[in-house]
């Protein structure tokens, strides 16, 4: 390294035959140099990499963890590995013991969702239990179903409002359209990512393996109807908001830097029982269950009912079907409006506009601060 | 000159010797390239400082973002990539213009650019390199990339085929450029077998690296403004347009500051090129633009949002108008004669490399997801802490390139050979001329 900084460039080049002479003093120099130069370049490297100490331990993979197999490879035993090590981990979190299993498909079961449009009042019911059921983050917020405030005369999603707040609801001039995953039976956000880190089972839920994503946010890109969210953030979930009934491929918490999605509540209808946003509905709008079974009510639904689908044209034949009540042709359904006037009495004003149902994670990402950042860590 | 017999000497070696010989040469010619790519004027020191201390400034903020996630960048569920997704598709473009200087030495015979291709191809390495780093530091969980290997989608996802040409166009790259670079070090004529056949591969590697990242967003039905056909030909267009441009720039650069002889002519053959590839490409904008705002169709809401704003929403309309403006001034200035002139060749060049930038990255990743699928607009600005990661990936890559090219002029022009020492590398006493570089450097190919 003797001459690296002694020539700067052509002209302060000395002639080789005096070059001999002074050879040692500019070593010595240049050594100095040089060792300065390092040393000044370490410490800014140093400095550079100084955010990376306030990295929480729990981000940091450990062996088992890194090593951890994709959910299909896995054999009974080192699910079981998994599962301990992920129990621990949220009880180490909430202090709460889950009940975390690894719950497999029924046989002969193919679930199906279809919502009842003349029925929906747009109340978000089903986002908030949806929320409380999965353990999405609250801050920044994650939600599964977005519900449309449509006016009259349009299917265009274009023309729909996402945000809207009025003191009750519905609003007389609109209808509702609530949109979540589709499950679709060919589903492009399965087909793009490139460790198959999410696919479809058998009983037509499209899962993610949240221990194998990679965050490359493609399916998010792929995904016609909106349904994929990112964590952009840690989530984060108050304590004793946590949901201990939970399953591997549902909804344990997540971690930051992997997607999620609906999957059907698949650790409630696996065990059968109905997905939170269908208990919840005070209108009997959404309906859910086996179409392979023919005697089920979505069964009856897709056959009497004329039902469509969203977006049919990208070709991604969806297991969630909409329709209106040809009864009511031009309104909502009577009852709907009768529950809808009840819960108005019974809880004021406030279930028609529920807090984060407005496009939560852009209002967070705009008041990123570092604070904040670390507000959402903590 | 302790190896000036070096040739006699090995003669006379037994086979494993000589082996043992030629990997300490090599080790030695890799020790001389990192020592020279701390020698240079101040100019050089002050340009690499500057970018040494973007890269120091890139990487504080991506260990940031590492810590808090990536909400540090203004990506949303809505708007989910964003101005690194956008640089990583400008770059593969880069990447895949070394080609537009490889065909017409290789199939064209152009002799004036003949000693200049291996600039090209070291650009593309260092291109690629930029536009993988890009693709990592979106990643939301960069520590699981094993993940790739032990469950690779392939064919299925379009990501799995990037992976796979892009990896692929690098190597092709180092070992065209190593080889040649090598054999001029030791002053050996390059065997054609290990080098021409690679050289044709990465002709349609080149042409398949940015064809599959069109694909990559052309392949979504759910993204309107993305699914569209003419998507592979406008990112081929664009890119044989900026990547010539940026080689005028690099030559430019060569010509002036150091010895190694640039062709006029060289200026003007890739003027020609990147002339005719901007003008298809504006031509191909034209069509697209056509078909969204005739048909006027919900199809087009993005187009709408990008060119003229969606209900009182319009971050993109300065940036599309000002490349479009760009674009056009730099194809008109390149039409005239004028631009046979360097200054206002070079000045061209850097309109219509901002232009495309702009068009290709915010214009073309961005709009995409505005309105979302569900008619949602959110619009997206990259942050301060993003925007300090992409600096840093490109000062990276221009160090990276800068040093490649540094240590690659002496060698190509025999100043820096295995038998001379090392210090006579350094000094640029003896012009190097077209003569001395025949006899010198590789004979490539043409012959």
């Amino acid at each position: 390294m003797s001459d690296l900084l002694i020539h700067d460039g052509p002209s302060a080049q000395p002639p080789s035959h005096e070059r001999g002479v002074h050879e040692p003093e500019l070593t010595r120099r240049s050594f100095l140099r040089t060792g300065a130069a390092a040393v000044g370049g370490m410490a800014a490297l140093a400095a550079a990499l100084s955010p990376l100490r306030d990295l929480a331990t729990e981000d940091i993979p450990n062996l088992d963890q890194f090593f951890q197999k994709h959910y299909k490879e896995m054999s009974p035993a080192e699910m079981q590995q998994a599962l301990d090590r992920i129990s621990r981990k949220v009880e180490e979190r909430y202090q709460v013991r889950p009940h975390l299993r690894d719950i497999k498909r029924m046989e002969g079961v193919e679930f199906v969702y279809a919502l009842n449009l003349s029925r929906c009042i747009g109340c978000r019911k089903c986002v908030h239990a949806c929320v409380a059921e999965n353990n999405q983050s609250r801050s920044p917020e994650i939600q599964y179903i977005r519900v449309i405030e449509m006016p009259r005369g349009t299917l265009d999603v274009e023309r729909g409002n996402h945000h809207y707040d009025h003191p009750t609801v519905p609003d007389a001039d609109h209808f509702y359209l609530p949109v979540q995953c589709h499950q679709c039976a060919n589903p492009p956000c399965v087909k793009v990512c490139p460790v198959e880190a999410t696919w479809q089972e058998a009983d037509g839920v499209t899962v993610v393996d949240y221990d194998w994503c990679i965050g490359c946010r493609y399916c998010e890109a792929a995904c016609p109807y909106w349904a994929r969210r990112f964590n952009f953030a840690q989530p984060n979930l108050p304590k004793d908001q946590l949901n201990p009934d939970m399953s591997y491929l549902s909804n344990r918490p997540r971690e930051k830097g992997v997607m999620e999605k609906c999957h059907f509540c698949l650790h409630r209808t696996r065990e059968g029982r109905m997905p939170a946003c269908v208990e919840i509905c005070p209108t009997g709008a959404r309906k859910f269950g086996n179409v392979l079974d023919p005697e089920s009510e979505v069964s009856q639904i897709l056959k009497t009912k004329r039902v469509f689908v969203l977006k049919e044209e990208v070709g991604t034949l969806p297991r969630f079907f909409y329709y209106f009540d040809e009864r009511y042709p031009n309104s909502l359904d009577p009852e709907a409006i009768e529950i809808a006037n009840r819960l108005r009495e019974e809880e004021g004003e406030a279930y028609g506009s529920l807090p984060g149902a407005n496009g939560p994670n852009a209002a967070f990402i705009a008041q990123a601060t570092p604070a904040r950042w670390d507000e959402a860590r903590a | 000159m302790r190896l000036a017999h070096e040739d006699e000497r090995t003669q006379s070696m037994c086979p494993r010797d000589r082996r043992g010989r030629s990997v300490k040469m090599y080790l030695q010619f890799l020790w001389r390239c990192f020592r020279l790519s701390f020698v240079g004027d101040w100019r050089y020191y002050a340009w690499m400082f500057v970018l040494s201390v973007f890269v120091l400034l890139g990487i504080n903020a991506y260990c940031k973002q590492l810590v808090y996630g990536l909400a540090t960048t203004g990506m949303t569920d809505q708007v989910s990539w964003g101005f690194y997704i956008a640089n990583f598709t400008f770059l593969v473009g880069m990447a895949a213009a070394a080609v537009m200087l490889v065909i017409p030495v290789y199939i064209f015979r152009n002799r004036e650019l003949h000693d200049l291709v291996i600039f090209g191809e070291l650009f593309a390495v260092a291109a690629i390199i930029m536009a993988m780093l890009f693709v990592t530091v979106d990643l939301g969980r960069p520590e699981r990339f094993h993940h790739l290997l032990l469950r690779f989608n392939f064919p299925t996802s379009m990501l799995t085929w990037d992976v796979l040409v892009l990896n692929g166009y690098l190597l092709l790259n180092l070992h065209v450029c190593g080889y040649l670079i090598y054999c001029a070090y030791r002053r050996r004529e390059p065997s054609k077998l290990f080098y021409i056949p690679f050289v044709f591969v990465a002709i349609f590697w080149a042409i398949s690296i940015h064809t599959v990242t069109a694909f990559l967003y052309s392949g979504l039905g759910g993204r309107p403004f993305w699914n569209s056909a003419v998507v592979a030909p406008r990112f081929l267009a664009s890119a044989f347009a900026a990547g010539p441009a940026f080689l005028i720039l690099t030559l430019s650069v060569l010509a002036r500051f150091t010895s190694y002889p640039v062709a006029p002519k060289a200026f003007l053959t890739l003027r020609t090129v990147v002339t005719v590839s901007l003008a298809i490409n504006m031509f191909l904008l034209g069509s697209e633009a056509f078909t969204e705002f005739y048909t006027d169709s919900t199809h087009g809401a993005s187009a709408h949002y990008l060119f003229l704003g969606l209900d009182g929403h319009a971050a993109l309309v300065p940036w599309i108008w000002s490349a479009i403006a760009l674009n056009s001034m730099a194809l008109l200035v390149l039409f005239m004669p004028v631009s046979r002139r360097p200054a206002v060749l070079q000045v061209a060049c850097v309109m219509l490399i901002v232009g495309i930038w702009i068009e290709k990255g915010m214009g073309m990743i961005v709009p995409a997801f505005v309105p979302t699928p569900l008619g949602e607009i959110v619009e997206y600005l990259p942050t301060l802490n993003e925007s300090l990661v992409t600096l840093g990936i490109w000062a990276g890559g221009l160090l990276l390139y800068t040093i490649l090219v540094r240590v690659t002029v002496p060698v190509l022009s025999g100043r820096l050979t295995y038998d001379r020492s090392f210090s006579s590398a350094i000094e640029e006493r003896a012009p190097v001329t077209q003569e001395s570089l025949v006899a010198a450097a590789p004979r490539t190919s043409v012959s």
